[in-house]
């Protein structure tokens, strides 16, 4: 078929299945924009900045677990995305991000949007390619999503020139990929396998540590199994909220720097690490030469250069989580759960000793007790997006997360103004569920504009404002770290955010008791509509536990006792 | 961790394609490590090139930037060397006054010969393990070299 490429991105577009694109238009991309005029295949989302079309992806990606895709054009369109593009690299999330470039003949010229666009996305990409003939995108796009979605998944941008758009050329996208020098290692080495369930046969304190790996993985389910099987006790990082089910007796809890008492307690007693899918995270281990110090560490992964980076594995073994959880299922045999009876009830005395909790206070709401009464009115029926800051932590910690792709969150970039695209792109791909953000009064500010996007297409995302007039997140470091010297980061000057709401048509809410909380999520729910809950809450809450940076896991600090000032 | 400044030399295959050379140094100086020398040609018959990237860190680093290499799409292959054949050219100008006969039995010692003999010049080539090509250079001084040039290394594993 004889067309030009503008069309093939259209084709190739609907041939891997893509129901919705985010992006915005502009110069160089524009005969793109045309086509998808043109057509009724998949719909097309109009964000109101770049980098939230790329957030909007990403949502949609992780929820989903299809490959997201976001368009954009070049010069200010690509340098707006590329803080997604970073965001999706770090937690390897698979995107295809299309962008427009000058035309041939003027790239390198200073052309009015130039911009070198593969030259500052190579950092921040799985891969990139800069097209310059219609007939190689049948293939590049091919690639790009076959890239994106297997191996570590991660992003892949294409940069296509507004002429190759125009120019015309064969499409063929029944091509047999030859990819000769990517080859992701999928299959674990039995022999080594074999040699890890020894390993935990002979470890007495044994610890699961789950990671996000096993999200990407589809792997939950069987992860489940292999826990409930072994009956050793299991923690998991950020990214791994919802591996297990909040109500699994063996789930300790999340671990690092703001992990439990007896998450980190754990790591830091116990003889044999099982790390699945996990990337050895300063924020996970804290010092390294304390981490795990008394434990042997076996580490699936299927990124080769993810093993022994940070913490030498004595059992490696590359390959997909999945796989090798399916082949461990395999050689259960050799294991007694009851062996590990003391080690089990040695973790639960350390969750008895400093339970993961918080103080009610009689003037203003906690930001905790919002997260877990959202947790209690909408459970499993909502998915849980977060910003970043202490809200985020905090919904880490309270939030009841009972499956797998439930929780998608900034955790490796950490990005302000992730959360509220990110929800749209949720909501964009699972409408039959609630989707939540919870938000600060700072990152909200971060992506406001998109209240247009969420309103103009009709996706109900309800943001849940914990306000409490500060940067939280950075004020705790000043006030713990910095003598209290709260240096631009109090947020007393604010917008009204229920007339924010209102203003783009949605509805805004503001909230000061439990009670009036409980009637605006309620309605909010009811009414199906875009909402501000913005919620009034203690100002000088701190995330804790905290093991201050660099520390090790097992100092950390701790709630004050109820009393204790 | 140890933070020993070893000098490694590394060797990595990879699909003849625009931009690929940047995506590996990329992985060097985003880390703020120095690429000591780089050679570069195409493997014939082939769609590969062969890179030989001398450089010095510590271990763990180059370790890390071997693994990231790996990852790298366009790469096929990434030896780091242990025990190599290694070997480097060197390219030195000088004056036609200097000695040329001096000159020409050092070079042969170095494997290497004049190549031209012009008006105003002499040039030379020796092609050596580089530590001897440093060697030459240090000894050559003497005859006053205008232009020195150096290839990088190549290398093999034995
Ligand atoms: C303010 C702030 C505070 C934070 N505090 C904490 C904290 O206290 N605790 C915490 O845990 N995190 C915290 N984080 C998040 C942290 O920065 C990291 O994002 C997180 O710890 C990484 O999680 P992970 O190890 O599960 O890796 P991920 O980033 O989820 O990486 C997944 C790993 O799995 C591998 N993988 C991918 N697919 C597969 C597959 N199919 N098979 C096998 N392996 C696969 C990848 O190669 C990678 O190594 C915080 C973030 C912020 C912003
Ligand atoms: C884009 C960006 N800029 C700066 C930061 C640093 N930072 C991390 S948390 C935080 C404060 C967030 O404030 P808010 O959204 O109100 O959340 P809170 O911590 O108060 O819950 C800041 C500034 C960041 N993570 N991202
Ligand atoms: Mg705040």
């Amino acid at each position: 078929m004889q067309i030009n490429g503008a069309q093939m991105v259209i084709e190739a577009l609907i041939a891997e299945g893509v129901d919705t694109v985010f992006g915005y238009p502009g110069g160089a991309i524009m005969n793109v924009y045309d086509e998808i005029y043109k057509q009724k295949d998949f719909k097309h989302i109009l964000t109101r900045h770049e980098q939230a079309a790329v957030h909007a992806a990403e949502g949609y990606a992780k929820v989903s677990g299809k490959v997201g895709v976001a368009m954009i054009t070049s010069g200010p369109g690509f340098t707006n995305a590329v803080t997604g593009l970073a965001d999706a690299y770090m937690d390897s999330i698979p995107l295809v991000v299309i962008s427009g470039q000058v035309p041939m003949s003027l790239i390198g010229t200073d052309a009015f949007q130039e911009i070198d666009a593969v030259g500052i996305s190579r950092s921040c990409t799985k891969h990139n390619y800069l097209v310059t003939k219609a007939q190689d995108l049948p293939r590049v796009l091919k690639e790009a999503f076959h890239i994106a979605a297997t191996g570590r998944p991660g992003p892949v941008h294409v940069d296509i020139p507004k002429d190759v758009t125009a120019e015309i050329a064969e499409f063929d996208y029944s091509i047999v990929l030859d990819l000769e020098t990517y080859k992701p290692h999928v299959k674990g080495n039995p022999r080594q396998i074999k040699k890890v369930m020894e390993a935990i046969a002979n470890a007495k304190r044994p610890l699961f540590y789950l990671g996000g790996g096993i999200i990407n993985a589809n792997a939950a389910y069987e992860v489940r199994d292999l826990v409930q099987k072994t009956g050793i006790p299991a923690v998991e990082t950020f990214m791994a909220r919802g591996v297990l089910s909040c109500d699994d007796q063996l789930l300790i809890g999340m671990l690092g720097m703001h992990g439990s008492y007896a998450s980190n307690m754990a790591m830091s007693e116990t003889d044999l690490v099982i790390g699945l899918g996990v990337r050895f995270d300063d924020r996970v281990t804290g010092k390294l030469s304390e981490f795990a110090k008394n434990a042997s560490v076996i580490h699936v992964d299927i990124d080769p250069a993810s093993i022994s980076k940070l913490v030498n594995a004595d059992y490696p073994i590359v390959g997909d989580v999945k796989n090798v959880v399916n082949e461990m299922l395999e050689l259960i045999a050799g294991i007694e759960s009851q062996k590990y009876k003391v080690w089990r009830e040695t973790v639960q005395n350390f969750a008895k000793l400093h339970p993961l909790t918080y103080h009610e206070d009689t003037e203003r709401l906690k930001p905790q007790w919002v997260i877990q009464r959202v947790g209690e009115l909408l459970g499993d029926s909502a998915n849980i997006s977060t910003d970043v800051g202490q809200h985020q932590m905090w919904t880490g910690q309270f939030y009841p997360f009972t499956r797998p792709r439930q929780f998608i969150s900034s955790g490796g970039l950490g990005t302000m103004g992730f959360g509220f695209p990110a929800a749209i792109g949720v909501k964009a791909a699972t409408p039959e569920k609630i989707s939540i953000n919870f938000t600060g009064d700072g990152s909200i500010l971060m992506n406001v504009q998109e209240l247009m996007t969420a309103v103009g297409n009709k996706l109900p995302v309800i943001n849940i404002i914990l306000n409490n007039n500060y940067l939280g997140m950075v004020r705790q470091w000043q006030t713990l770290f910095y003598d209290k010297r709260h240096s631009e980061t109090d947020l007393s000057v604010q917008p009204d955010f229920v007339k924010l709401a209102e203003a783009f048509g949605g509805i805004g809410y503001r909230v000061k008791t439990k009670e009036e909380f409980d009637s605006a999520l309620k309605d909010a729910v009811e009414k199906n509509v875009v909402a501000f809950i913005e919620v009034i809450v203690h100002r000088m809450e701190n995330v804790m536990p905290m093991v201050p940076a660099g520390g090790s896991l097992f100092n950390m600090m701790l709630l004050e006792k109820k009393g204790e000032k | 961790m140890s933070d020993n400044n070893e000098r490694r030399v590394v060797s990595v295959i990879v699909v003849n394609e625009a931009s690929v050379l940047s995506r590996i140094t990329d992985l060097f100086s985003g880390r703020g490590y120095n690429i000591t020398s780089l050679s570069v040609a195409p493997i014939p018959e082939s769609k590969y090139s062969r890179l030989t990237i001398v450089t010095s860190g510590s271990v763990r680093v180059i370790e890390q930037i071997t693994k990231q290499l790996h990852k790298l799409i366009p790469v096929l292959r990434v030896y780091e060397h242990a025990d190599l054949v290694e070997k480097e050219m060197a390219i030195v100008k000088f004056p036609a006054s200097e000695n040329i006969a001096d000159i020409s039995t050092l070079c042969a010692v170095y494997n290497g010969k004049i190549v031209n003999v012009g008006e105003n010049v002499i040039i030379v080539m020796v092609s050596d393990e580089p530590k001897r090509v440093d060697n030459f250079l240090k000894i050559i001084k003497r005859y006053n070299p205008k232009e020195i040039v150096r290839s990088g290394a190549v290398a093999l594993e034995r």
